[in-house]
This record gives C-alpha cells, structure tokens and sequence, in this order.
C-alpha cells in the first residue's frame, strides 16, 4: 500500500491532502457561515464616514472629481471602492502593510481594537487583505486618520509628507500633480480612508506624546 | 524492497528516452525568468535603502516588480527547472518515454506562456483598471474583476490565467504519469515524491487561485490562503525537489539510499503533515484558535519527518565525506540540505506563538523564504544543471573554475542575506512592539537592507558567472568526457531503491 501506485496517488495524493482541506479549510467557512458578506453597496449604506470622505474628494478636487467620478453619490462610492481595493492589490500595497491588528506586541495600543472576523466579512477582503509583511504601518484603521489631502500628497511622493518614508511614489494615479488624483488615485484614496472606518475611535498613535503609557 | 533484477527490460530501451532537447530548453527557460527575478528583487532592495534609479515610472514600479520577483522563481525559474530535470530522470527511471513528445513541447510553449501572461498582467493590468472598457464589462457581468495581480501571495497570477495554467498542470501530469504506469516492478521513492506532487500541485493551484477569489472572503479565504501559500512549497517544490535528491544523490554517489525505511517515513510523514500547515501563517488572526494551535503542532512534527529525511541523505553520504569536496554537484545538493535543516529547525521555532509575536511581518520572514527558495530548492536546480548540462551538450564544462564561483557566490550570498534579514526581523519586532514612532523602525532597518543589496548582488553575480560558463561551454569544441565524476554519458540508472 505504501510503495503502490494507487496508494500513493489516492491517500497521499488525494486523501490526505482533502483531509487538511476538509479540517483547515472548510471548518472556518463552516464556522462562519452564520456571518453574512457583505456587498460593497452594504458596506456604503451602513457606514456614513466613507460617504462624507468621497464628497470630501469632490469639494477639495472638484475638477479631477467631476471628470472621473462626476457626482458623490453611492453609487459612484461603491464604484471608488472597488476600483480602489483592484488598485491596492495591483499595485502590489499588501506586500508592504497588512491589515490586521494582533493581539500582541502592543499592536492594540498603536492602531486600536484586535481585528475581529465581523470586519473581513465583506467582498472587498476577496482575496482577504491580512498581508504577509509590515515594511510600512498596519493600515486597518487608517480611514479617518488623515486626511485627503495627505493622503494624495502622500501617494504622488510620500517623502513630502513622510521625509523618511521607503514608500514608492505613483505619480500615475494622478494628472501631473498631487490635487489632480485621476479615478484611479481618488477611488485609492476612497479605498484607504474606508478601511476602519467603521469603528468609533481608535488611537493617534503617531502622537505619542499623548498616550500616557502608565496608566 | 527486494529489487528485481531489470535487466530484461533493459534491452528494449528505446535509444532516445530522454529528448535532450527540451531539457536544455527548459533550463534555459528556467534561468532567463531567474535573471529576470533577480532585477525584480534588486529593483524592490533599491526602492527601500533610497536608491531606487527609476523612480516614478509606472511600468517599473517596485510595488508591481516584487510581484514578478516571487512568480518568476516559483512558476518561470522553479517550474520551468523542475520540468526539465524531470523530462531527464522520469523516462530513465521508468524507461519508457514521455506519453508524447509533441505534448511535451506544447506544454513548454504554454507554460511559458502562462509565465509572460501573468508578468504582463502584473505589469500593464493595474494601468488598464480604469479603462471604460474594463468598468463596462464589470456592469455587464456583475464581476469586480482585477486585470492585474489577485490578492494573494504566489497566487497573483491574473484570474483569466489561472484555466489555461490548470490545463497546463493537467497535462504535465498526464505526459509524465503515462510513462510511470508503464512502468514494472516497485516503484522507486523518487517516483511516489513526483506522482503525489503531480496531483498536490493541480490541487493546490486550483484552490488557493479559484476560492478566495470566489467563494469565500475575509477570514475562511485567510486559512485558504494559508494553505495555499505553504502547499505551493510543501506540496509542489518540497516533493519535486527530494524526489530528485532521491534521484540524483545515489547516482553521483554510486550506491543506494542509506534507509529505505527512512525513505517511507520521510514521504508518508510528509504527505500527511505537509498539508496541515497552512495556517500557521496567520498565527494571532480571527482564524478559529484551535486550527491555529492544530497548524502549529504539525509543523513540529514537519521537522521531525524533515530530520529523518536528512539523517537518511548524511547516512547515503557517510564513507563518501570527500565527494561533498570535489564532486560539485553533490556539494551543491548538501549544502543546499544544511541549509534544508537550518529552515526547518527555524521553522519548528518561528512558527510558535512566542516567537510569532515578535517576528511576524517583519524581515525574518523575508530571510526564511529566500533560504527556502534559493538557498536550497534553487541550490539543488542549480546542482542538477552543474551536473546535466555537460550532459545535454555532450561536451565538458568551459571552465571548473567558474563553476565554483557560482557555488561558493551563491552559497554565500543567500546565506548573508538570510543572517542579515533574520537580525532585521528581531530589531523590527522590537521596534514595533516599543511603540517607538514608526520610521524609526524603518530607519533602524536601513544598515540591513543596504547589507541585504550586498548579499543579492552576490547571488546575482553567482548567476551571471553561470550564465556566461554556460554560453562559452556551448560555443565550445565537443568533447567525449564531461566532468564531476561520471565517465557514461548514457548509462542507465541501477536500481538505486536499498
């Protein structure tokens, strides 16, 4: 059985390779099927800061915004995530910053509340956006801790804002200069400002000098 | 196993078992997608020390590079490598052909295919996101659909590649099975390594490029991740390469495998093992506690399976010491299985929660996979082209000398870079973990990162040197006697199995 043929082709082969999908895969999807995805129209409808960042997109680049997206309705916003999700991915950001929160090291105290599985459960985390390595910060909640306007200066030369940053630029998420995002730089910036958005506070952590470590 | 005599069958060997040719093309192939890796890799090392020469042209992006770095090893170097050395040893293990030559040759062209696609769509598909053509066919069918990489690490691979690379997988598995069905008598290890890896593979592939893009999200797609990423290796490189260890080493050595007992351990306890490990990528995740608990446990017991193999290879070794001297071949293979052991030894202990916190996201990580990938799977391909290539061309090496260079380039390139990136990974965690504000992290980092520049431009020189030994090696003279210890050309494998 264990020098034949079909012993190594349907147990180890087929068997035992089915058997960790069965124990490691399909036990979470099992687990959680109780917890709904949800639709990026959901996730627009449910969580009013990502609408008042995307108008926030159209009063400060009103040209760039009119051209692109033209008006700051749910609809154009669910378009702007999605866009923005495929931008994120393709531009390889998930190599880079992960988007989860653990519960060691600290993590807590610099970017807020351990992720939970409640916050993945959304079709823009198809492919789930955890990362495999922190060159730059966590960015799970990201969304509201800047603003649109670091956040574009950001992405067309991060140094300008960040002197010691390694981040690459893209320029070519714009039209020549940081207040002129084209749809694939504002849609980025929709995308990133989204991102934690959904939970009440979460710490400023990049002003220590305010978190009182000792208490 | 009591090995039957093969000497009746030998007689009916067809005199072109192996196509020569299309082992050369595929080491070919295999070390132009390594070249081109390597400037993926320098160009994302530059982009962090500052360096970065090209800044701000969109199709020269680091972000959109580093992706082509890791899939032009896995599916341009490895695959291709893999392919090649398996089109040498299968026919001459089982002696019989290929199913069909034709095939095999298609299956080179698609498979390259696959490898420039998916460099294309990585490269030009996040610059075509926004066209009105791509934003129509998302409302007509309903698909949010990325052109360019999917979000998943080795399974970037454009989603309207992944059929075609299935069907590619399908068909190496029936080119090669043919000829090991009809094969007689026990089966050698070598070949239980490449019958399951042909089915782990397409398995693999299929689940970790087709669910968490479409069935599943958030966290249920993370364990799927997980099991992806860590069943490319252990079920798609790990098996391809032992069963060539398995091959090659009893054959450069001249005598069989120290223990066929070990043998059996080594396999059945990695085919059980192997796929119960993916989760330990995403230790401290909402992934259900147990599971990660459970991928922790099977990960020790990895190594344990991992440290009979190796017991078994210094056993084969013990009484040649001195081949690992000058036969370079078998100095590349062991080497490259120290540095298998030191991977695992570090795994056993990387993967548990303790160490997880510290060095998760940072370059430890980083340094771990590239022992993996090129300090032993990438090693050992080399090691069999070192071998095989005087073979293939019928003529001897240009020059011994660069050969060493290669080795001992490479060697000790990857072996910095995998001391540096693990330091690195040790200071990040304990920035990140001291609150510290975040570039000082970064900036704390740079000593290693311009150290890391150092130890790829070495591995990269190694490769240039082999390249270049090999363009003088195939404009030479023809010569009778290739080197590193093995006068016949054609000799048939004994039966190695002991």
């Amino acid at each position: 059985m264990f020098e034949s043929k079909s012993g190594v082709l349907l147990i180890g082969g087929l068997g035992f390779f089915l058997f960790a999908f069965l124990s490691n895969g399909i036990v979470p999807m099992l687990m959680y099927k109780e917890l709904p995805e949800k639709t990026a129209e959901q996730l627009v409808a449910e969580n009013e800061n990502v609408m008042r960042q995307f108008s926030d997109l159209k009063t400060r680049y009103p040209e760039s915004f009119e051209q692109y997206f033209g008006e700051a309705d749910e609809e154009n916003c669910v378009a702007a995530l999605r866009l923005g999700r495929q931008v994120y991915i393709g531009e390889g950001c998930w190599h880079c910053h992960s988007q989860f929160v653990r519960p060691v090291s600290n993590e807590s105290r610099r970017w807020g509340m351990v992720s939970e599985t409640y916050e993945y459960q959304n079709e823009l985390q198809r492919p789930v956006m955890f990362g495999t390595r922190r060159v730059g910060p966590d960015l799970s909640r990201e969304g509201g801790r800047r603003s649109n306007d670091w956040h574009a200066v950001h992405f067309f030369r991060p140094k300008m804002v960040s002197s010691d940053s390694p981040m690459p630029e893209y320029p070519w998420l714009f039209d020549g200069a940081p207040d002129k995002p084209n749809r694939r730089g504002l849609a980025l910036i929709t995308y990133v400002q989204w991102l934690g958005s959904w939970l009440d506070s979460y710490p400023y952590y990049e002003e220590l000098d305010e978190l009182n470590l000792d208490n | 196993m009591a090995a039957e005599s093969p000497t009746p069958e030998l007689e009916n060997i067809p005199d072109d078992l192996v196509d020569r040719r299309i082992v050369i093309w595929y080491f070919g192939a295999a070390l132009t997608f390594m070249f081109i890796s390597m400037l993926g890799g320098l160009l994302m090392a530059l982009q962090l020390v500052h360096w970065n020469p090209l800044v701000g042209m969109e199709l020269l992006s680091p972000g959109r590079w580093r992706m082509i770095h890791t899939n032009a090893i896995a599916y341009g170097f490895l695959a291709n490598a893999f392919l090649g050395a398996l089109h040498w040893s299968i026919p001459r293990l089982t002696l019989h052909k290929v199913a069909s030559r034709a095939l095999s040759y298609f299956i080179f062209f698609a498979w390259q295919a696959v490898v420039l696609l998916t460099a294309a769509g990585i490269i030009f598909g996040p610059s075509l996101q926004d066209s009105a053509w791509v934003a129509k066919m998302t409302k007509e069918t309903g698909l949010a659909f990325s052109l360019g990489a999917q979000g998943l690490e080795w399974g970037e691979t454009p989603f309207w590649i992944d059929p075609v690379a299935l069907l590619g997988l399908a068909l190496v598995a029936f080119n090669f099975m043919v000829p090991i069905a009809r094969a007689k008598g026990p089966l050698y290890v070598t070949l239980w390594y490449f019958m399951a890896a042909f089915v782990w593979t397409f398995l693999t592939y299929a689940m970790g490029n087709l669910m968490p893009e479409y069935t599943v999200a958030g966290t249920s797609a993370g364990a799927i991740g997980g099991l992806f990423i860590h069943d490319l290796v252990g079920l798609f490189v790990t098996p391809l390469g032992w069963g060539l260890m398995y091959y090659f080493v009893p054959i450069m050595l001249k005598k069989p495998i120290w223990s066929h007992g070990l043998s059996l351990v080594g396999f059945w306890g990695l085919a059980f093992f192997y796929p119960l490990n993916g989760i330990h990528h995403f230790l401290y995740t909402p992934i259900p506690m147990f599971l990660q608990y459970g991928a922790v446990i099977a990960t020790v017991a990895v190594e344990l399976v991992v440290a009979t193999v190796v017991i078994n290879f210094v056993g084969t070794l013990w009484g040649d010491g001195r081949s690992f001297v000058t036969n370079l071949p078998i100095r590349w293979f062991y080497t490259g299985m120290v540095f298998y052991f030191i991977t695992c030894f570090q795994c056993a202990l990387q993967v548990t929660l303790t160490f997880q916190k510290l060095i998760h996201f940072t370059d430890w990580v980083v340094g771990h996979a590239h022992l993996v990938m090129f300090g032993v799977f990438s090693m050992w391909l080399f090691g069999i082209m070192t071998y095989l290539f005087p073979r293939l061309l019928s003529r001897p090496w240009y020059s011994r000398k660069l050969c060493e260079w290669h080795f001992w380039l490479s060697a000790v390139g990857v072996f910095v870079m995998f001391l540096d990136l693990g330091l690195a990974g040790v200071f990040q965690g304990y920035f990140w973990a001291s609150l510290l504000p975040w570039s000082d992290s970064v900036n704390g980092s740079q000593p290693f990162w311009i150290t890391r520049i150092f130890a790829g431009l070495a591995m990269f020189a190694g490769l240039l040197v082999f390249l270049f030994n090999l363009w003088m090696t195939c404009r030479g003279a023809e010569a009778n006697e290739p080197e590193f210890d093995s006068p016949k050309l054609d000799a048939n494998p004994a039966p190695a199995a002991g």
